[in-house]
């Protein structure tokens, strides 16, 4: 299954490359943002998804300073290709 | 009192170590990759990109087999000094709290800056008293120490902050200034500058060894 995990700094963290995006968008024109964030995207194969979060608490992400949601978009088929898996799919993993 | 500098793809600052070390005591380098300490009585993970900061700053070489070691030896009181890297790697295994996050203003910064000690009574202060100043480089951009703020707390209330950068020096936005801290029993201890880097008048400031000459003055 292709998983992807997005990691995000926790609320109340300074997040000076947020404020940096939030400061410059207005400079070019575009108005009316507000709490910017920004974090890491982890797409991977997984063969067993119930692993995910386990991954995400010992190495993908700090638990400590980052939040971590699991999204399973996706399967892979034997020929490699990706299937779009909609979001009632058993094959999705578990958010 | 023998040191050893352990090593892992993309450290740049274990020879520094390694010197400083030597000028106290016996150093020998460690390759990460190894399962064996060699004995040594002491273990400074050093400054560097170790894995090229993939990830996050820290977050693989936790993982290196040596590190296995490191975690066994810390926790039986064995001496461990993080320095820069090595203190954003000891945060990542858990074996110091907290955790380093990019400078406030998102820039690698190099300078020399004021440090007031605030615990001398850790295995690696020893040889300070509190409230002396020591003039130490530093340099990263991943260097803002933080924790929850009840953390910050316990770890005040329980002298576990070792330096703070004295005022007009803190340049990376770490919470309460904090420059070092140590775990509960003393014997771990990282900190963002480079006391390595500040043994030799030539350089400017020779206030890094007393690091280094802390640990050695507890060798029977």
């Amino acid at each position: 299954m292709r998983a992807r995990v997005l990691i995000r700094p926790k609320a109340g963290i300074l997040d000076p490359q947020g404020q940096a995006v939030e400061r410059a968008l207005p400079a070019l024109g575009f108005e009316g943002v507000r709490n910017v964030h920004i974090g890491r995207l982890v797409e991977l194969d997984v063969e067993d998804p119930a692993l995910l979060p386990a991954m995400c608490e010992q190495l993908l992400a700090n638990p400590l300073v980052e939040d971590y949601e699991i999204d399973g978009l996706r399967r892979r088929d034997a020929d490699g290709s990706h299937q779009n898996v909609g979001p009632d799919d058993p094959r999705r993993s578990p958010a | 009192m023998k040191f050893g500098v352990i090593q892992f793809p993309g450290s740049c600052d274990e020879r520094d170590a390694l010197h400083a070390a030597s000028l106290v005591g016996d150093a020998v380098l460690l390759w990460h990759r190894d399962h064996d300490l060699q004995g040594v009585d002491a273990v400074i993970v050093p400054g560097g990109f170790s894995y090229g900061d993939y990830l996050r700053a820290g977050a693989l070489a936790r993982f290196s087999p040596l590190m296995v070691e490191v975690e066994r030896f810390a926790r039986h009181g064995g001496l461990v000094l993080g320095i820069c890297n090595g203190f954003q790697v000891l945060c990542e295994a858990g074996l110091l709290p907290g955790a380093l996050l990019p400078n406030t203003s998102l820039r690698f910064v190099c300078r020399q800056v004021e440090l007031e000690v605030v615990n001398a009574q850790t295995k690696w202060t020893g040889a300070c008293a509190r409230g002396d100043r020591l003039s130490i480089p530093a340099k990263h951009q991943t260097g803002r120490y933080w924790a929850p703020d009840p953390v910050l707390d316990e770890l005040e209330a329980g002298d576990q902050v070792v330096l703070r950068y004295a005022t007009g020096n803190g340049f990376n936005g770490s919470a309460r200034d904090i420059a070092a801290v140590s775990n509960r029993a003393g014997n771990v201890v990282g900190l963002m500058p480079h006391p390595e880097h500040a043994v030799d008048p030539l350089t400017g400031s020779v206030d890094g060894l007393r690091l280094f000459r802390s640990a050695a003055l507890l060798a029977v």
